[in-house]
């Protein structure tokens, strides 16, 4: 081997023109520029993914819990059945004057002059209107409560809500702001007595509409979303899983399924609201379906869903090698033995993520549902996917349009309840994609 | 003096030619995996220097060393020292850029932009400002594909596409690129194993040209083809340099039992 | 028979002969399974397809076809006076006689007895069993929906016998086919087969309905406006009609709502683009694996995020914010501390559109610069040119026509979306230029004229299919010649 040191070697030196100016300078104060253009882009993006989340969050969080108010309630048969009618007239139960049980508990509580009547009427309007349905609950419920005395639970004002939660500036006017002076003096009083405080909000994942928003949730929403997720689940998995190994397996390679390919693909970018109109006219004009139902719903979305799963599906079963299929067919099983047998189950992973990612995106979709009709104001549980339902995001769609302050937190907070779904069911989709993922 | 004979006295001074590049002690790892082991190895200036070996020796990886394109490989990592004239390419210092300004290279498939012929050759001239003017763009587009023996084939169509030509032109394109820009050493990682014969045979014709204005390392599948262009010969085996030597003595007597082996066929 | 109570019944019919055919097929192969051409469990499929599907086709059949004969033998019994005066009156008795067909089937015979001499009134005691009637019953409505009952029931009641004579014939027909070399196999797969084309085929039939269905009502709406009106009007006035009040069906121009929608989408794009461009060519072409790992599904936390959320954001975060910082802007400037950016605007739908079209477009344009083969990328460099000058010379260029197409697809969804608009645009159909103010797309008008009570007859109901297949046939032009460009670009560098 020639040594470096050889004396018959010598190093060349640099000849003169290769010390030509090739502008390094300039150039590399170029490919900085460049990078910190693609640096600042990516910060901008996670930027506004941040900005968006902390908007949402900071202005939910406080929608999970809410102020209640535990007074002790006289359920003064004087009051709710004065003429003692009630075993020949239920109606009696249904009409009486529950708030003013509340009253004269108040006004016991607080210690106020019940003549006052200005002072009595911003007292009551401490408590949530909701407690007339609540207290008619408890009566119908068991009427034995009669002529007893029971501490019971109730929901404060949104606006008294807001005002223990911090989230009113009281150095503003008084004559400007719907808490008055007064009442936080007896906010802080009954709130010093261990009477007012603050709890776990239940209620919004179980109330209805309202048009109180401390009496609002999303849980008959809730409900309206499974319906429909279960239909898209049912319909749009084994429609798909199926089209796909048509498509994928059997279909001869002609202009006829080029043209349901390049129709699948755009059919995944055809605007969601389109699906929309295609539900109200077909469905709900042509076949008679119900308005607002879950069931034309989740119709709706279970076509919108389609494309997304037969492309995340027809991708799975071509990642499959062909070896596995050669060797089924090579011991004699049938095609559609193969592809049931072999192809599908080692696909299956991949067809369930897309499934899933499929489904997520159906649950946060609002356009179609609106021109459906499922922007109504439910108040009860739907009992089956025929009556009129509505789902999470369109509530939170009528939310986002109410004026009053409470309303935004109550958005927010549908919000948060939305998107953990979304997260938990990406989360599921990532597992499932690392748990089984195979490589060939 | 005939030819041959010039041949002949150069291959005679060959002893005194001046070195290049020296590589000392060179290692290359990839990640944990080590793929070569102390490489001593020199070019000499204006000789065309063959690396031979099996597939995976580490001849291709020693050559990306010489223009630092390892660099763009995720957790590559060089040890040891190459210095082109005194300058050591991997100082701190020394910009990889400018570095391969000096030291171009030429890849195993021909790989045109999609661009025109033109634009092809002039990318390197435009990125590197060595031309002021378009008259002196067009005079280095024209003598740079004069070198690549391609002047008289395309010097009518230098607006159409590069990708448009053969694989022999596409692959004297991309040399007429490398050309273009004045490097110093021209690096060849297999330049022809994409090419039919004839192909070969013109651009093994064009090696055989450009050794007088270029330094050229090429790494060759071919024993025959080594011999046929190279005056120095290094044989890898193993990530480990075998024997370093002239082409004519590796191929008749060569020094190392490991090298008489592969180039009799035995392994390889 | 009620109809689930007889799908249930022919599924139940299913499973007998599922067991059925399998005991037979085990029967005739004499214990010996390797005689049989098929396995048991295909023979018991097979009894079982024969059993149910032919069942459920009549089903079908009947179940679409019964309610159409019925109507029209109903509506030629009606009395000649209600025949002459038009299709509307026509259909709306034959609404009526539904309604008391329904009410009479919950009275007892008494009452219907009483109801048919008149001597109780026939809408009150209808009220009464819950079933309300548009208009006073006139008699011969009574006989009408008598008719219509009796029917009804009749056709239930045959139904409910075919239906199960079919099931029954069908299995009886199938068992009867099972032999040790009858090829069930063959014949289950060709409905498998079947069933899995009739799958792919609803792909195509979306396609259908959702042309033929907006076709159809547009079709109707311009029966009443001219097209012309539609796609060149420039005012979008569409006053909902006072009853009564013909003719005066308000201006519904199209312009005003299509400059919108493209305004508030090019404001979304010039927003979207270069951050989206910069973002993936960084990812691509800089990132350690470690920061593409955390950055990149991060960014795309932002695609999977419901446009109801970025709705919410603008209304209530980005619309204030820079209303707010416009006033203070222009209290700075000039002392007025007036807005000049209103809170619902081109700017804010815009802005939030496009935050939601970052991942859009750097996911796709990851994926077209990432398929550049590394020949290329290692051609740029070892001539010593710096990463940027790679990308921005060779890369870029090259993947040119896949980002174009990816491009495309970014717009046409901002030219779909839907939620952002509705709660961030505004309302106003103004034709103007300013970014600050409020301008509104076609979009927001489908959804405002759709929500609410409906009347599939006037033209602000109608309007929105004529929009809807405006938007369709916009986005549709976008994607495939996007999806073209793509696919022509992969084949490329395949």
């Amino acid at each position: 081997m020639t040594d470096v040191a050889s004396p018959t070697v010598r190093v060349s030196t640099r000849p003169a023109e290769s010390r030509r100016d090739i502008g390094i300078k300039r150039r590399y104060a170029a490919e900085r520029r460049f990078r910190a253009y693609g640096i600042s882009a990516i910060a901008i993006g996670l930027f506004f993914l941040a900005v968006l989340l902390w908007s949402v969050v900071s202005k939910g969080y406080t929608a999970f819990q809410q102020t209640t108010i535990t007074l002790p309630i006289e359920f003064s048969e004087k009051v709710i059945d004065p003429k003692n009618e009630r075993a020949t007239d239920p109606k009696q139960l249904m009409t009486a004057n529950y708030p003013l049980l509340v009253r004269d508990a108040l006004v016991k509580q607080l210690g106020i002059d019940p003549k006052k009547r200005p002072l009595v009427k911003q007292a009551t309007d401490m408590v949530s209107d909701s407690v007339r349905t609540q207290l008619r609950d408890i009566v119908t419920a068991d009427p034995s409560v009669i002529g007893k005395t029971i501490p019971v639970t109730l929901l404060a004002d949104a606006n008294i809500d807001s005002a223990f939660k911090g989230q009113i500036d009281l150095s503003v006017e008084e004559s400007k702001r719907k808490v008055k002076d007064q009442q936080v003096a007896w906010m802080n009083e009954l709130a010093d007595a261990g009477v007012l405080g603050k709890s776990f909000n239940t209620g919004i994942f179980t109330f209805g509409a309202s048009s109180r928003p401390e009496a609002a949730g999303v849980g008959v929403a809730l409900v309206g979303s499974a319906y429909m997720m279960l239909i898209v689940l049912v319909l749009s998995l084994p429609i798909g899983v199926a089209a796909s190994i048509y498509l994928e397996e059997f279909a001869p390679k002609n202009r006829l399924t080029d043209l349901i390919e390049v129709n699948i693909n755009n059919l995944a970018a055809v605007p969601s609201i389109v699906y929309g109109l295609l539900g109200l006219a077909v469905f709900v004009n042509f076949a008679g379906m119900p308005r607002s139902a879950a069931l034309v719903g989740g119709f709706v979305l279970t076509l919108m869903t389609l494309p997304t799963i037969i492309i995340a599906t027809r991708a799975a079963l071509k990642a499959v090698p062909p070896s596995i299929r050669s060797a089924a067919l090579g011991l004699g099983a049938s095609k559609m033995q193969t592809v049931f047998h072999h192809v599908l189950p080692l696909a299956m992973p991949g067809v369930l993520t897309g499934t899933i990612i499929g489904l997520a995106h159906a649950l946060g979709e609002t356009a179609p549902l609106l021109l459906i009709g499922m922007v109504a104001f439910v108040v009860d549980y739907p009992g089956s996917p025929l009556e009129p339902a509505t789902a999470l995001p369109v509530q939170i769609y009528m939310w986002a349009n109410e004026a009053e302050r409470a309303f935004v937190e109550r958005t927010s907070g549908a919000i948060i309840i939305l998107l953990i779904f979304l997260i938990v069911m990406n989360l599921g989709a990532i597992l499932l994609r690392r748990r089984f993922e195979r490589r060939w | 003096m005939s030819e041959a004979a010039v041949e002949k006295a150069l291959d005679q001074k060959m002893n005194t030619v001046p070195l290049k590049m020296i590589g000392k002690d060179v290692s290359v790892y990839y990640g944990e995996k080590r793929a070569l082991f102390d490489v001593n190895l020199n070019i000499r200036e204006n000789t065309v220097t063959a690396l031979i070996g099996p597939s995976g020796c580490g001849k291709s990886t020693f050559l990306r060393t010489l223009n630092r394109m390892n660099d763009t490989i995720e957790n590559c990592r060089v040890t040891g020292r190459i210095t082109l004239d005194e300058d050591d390419i991997y100082d701190p210092s020394i910009d990889v850029v400018e570095l391969r300004a000096r030291v171009g290279m030429v890849f195993q498939k021909p790989n045109p932009f999609p661009k025109s012929i033109y634009d092809n050759v002039a990318y390197g001239p435009r990125i590197h400002g060595l031309a002021r003017t378009k008259a002196e763009l067009d005079e280095i587009v024209e003598t740079s594909l004069q070198k690549a023996g391609l002047w008289n084939e395309v010097k009518d169509r230098l607006q159409e596409p590069g990708t448009g030509l053969s694989g022999g032109q596409q692959q004297r394109l991309c040399i007429a690129r490398a050309v273009a820009v004045s490097p110093e050493v021209i690096l060849m990682d297999e330049p022809c194993s994409a090419l039919d014969p004839i192909a070969t045979a013109k651009v093994e014709e064009l090696i055989h040209e450009l050794r007088a204005n270029f330094t050229i390392v090429i790494v060759t599948h071919s024993m025959q083809q080594a011999a046929r262009v190279s005056q120095r010969t290094a044989m890898f085996h193993l990530g480990n340099l075998v024997e370093e030597n002239d082409t004519d003595k590796m191929f008749t007597n060569p020094d190392d039992q490991r090298t008489q082996d592969y180039i009799m066929g035995r392994f390889g | 028979m009620s109809t689930s109570l007889l799908l249930l019944t022919i599924l139940l019919i299913g499973l007998v002969a599922y067991f059925a055919g399998r005991a037979r097929s085990l029967a005739v192969s004499g214990s010996k399974l390797a005689t049989l051409h098929s396995l048991p469990g295909y023979h018991g499929s097979y009894v079982a397809i024969w059993a149910v599907l032919p069942a459920a086709l009549v089903l079908a059949a009947w179940l679409i076809a019964s309610p159409l004969y019925i109507d029209s033998s109903v509506r030629s019994a009606l009395p000649e006076t209600v025949r002459n005066q038009g299709a509307a009156t026509v259909q709306l008795a034959l609404g009526q006689v539904k309604a008391v067909a329904t009410g009479l089937a919950r009275l007892d015979a008494k009452e219907i007895e009483a109801v048919k001499t008149g001597s109780v009134n026939l809408r009150e005691t209808l009220a009464a069993k819950g079933v309300a009637l548009a208009g006073e019953g006139e008699p011969f409505m009574v006989e009408a929906a008598e008719q219509f009952n009796a029917m009804r029931g009749f056709s239930r009641w045959l139904m409910s016998a075919v239906v199960l004579l079919a099931a029954f014939a069908g299995g009886v027909y199938a068992i009867r086919n099972v032999t040790a070399r009858f090829r069930a196999r063959n014949q289950v797969e060709r409905v498998m087969l079947g069933s899995l084309i009739v799958a792919s085929s609803i792909a195509i039939l979306t396609t259908i309905g959702i042309i033929g269905s907006m076709l159809s009502e547009a079709g109707r709406f311009f029966s009443m406006v001219s097209p012309a009106e539609f796609f060149f009007g420039t005012v979008w006035d569409p006053r909902f009609a006072a009853a009564g009040s013909e003719g005066s069906s308000g201006q519904f121009g199209l312009l005003p709502l299509l400059g919108g929608t493209l305004y508030i989408a090019f404001v979304a794009m010039a927003f979207a683009v270069p951050i989206g461009l910069f973002a993936a060519i960084y990812m691509a072409e800089y990132a350690s694996p470690r920061l593409r790992s955390i950055a990149k599904p991060l960014l795309e936390v932002l695609a999977g995020i419901p446009t109801i959320v970025y709705g919410f954001f603008a209304l209530v975060t980005v619309g204030p914010f820079l209303r707010d910082i416009s006033a203070q802007l222009n209290g700075l400037l000039t002392g007025n501390y007036q807005n000049f950016i209103q809170a619902q605007s081109v700017l804010t739908a815009g802005i939030v559109m496009g935050i939601m079209l970052i991942p859009f477009v750097s996911s796709l344009s990851d994926d077209i610069i990432t398929q550049v083969p590394r020949a290329l990328r290692d051609g740029s460099l070892g001539l010593g040119a710096t990463r940027s000058e790679t990308v921005k010379k060779v890369i870029l260029p090259a993947a040119l026509p896949g980002i174009v197409g990816a491009l495309l697809l970014t717009a046409s969804r901002a030219v779909g979306e839907t939620m952002i608009v509705v709660l961030a645009a505004g309302v106003a159909a103004r034709m103007q230029i300013n970014p600050f103010e409020p301008m509104t797309t076609v979009t927001v008008k489908i959804v405002h004229q759709l929500t609410g009570d409906l009347e599939f007859t006037s033209p602000q109901t109608l309007v929105a299919f004529a929009l809807g297949i405006t938007l369709f046939v916009i986005t549709l032009g976008l994607n495939i010649y996007a999806l073209y460009i793509v696919r022509k670009y992969r084949e490329q560098y395949e």
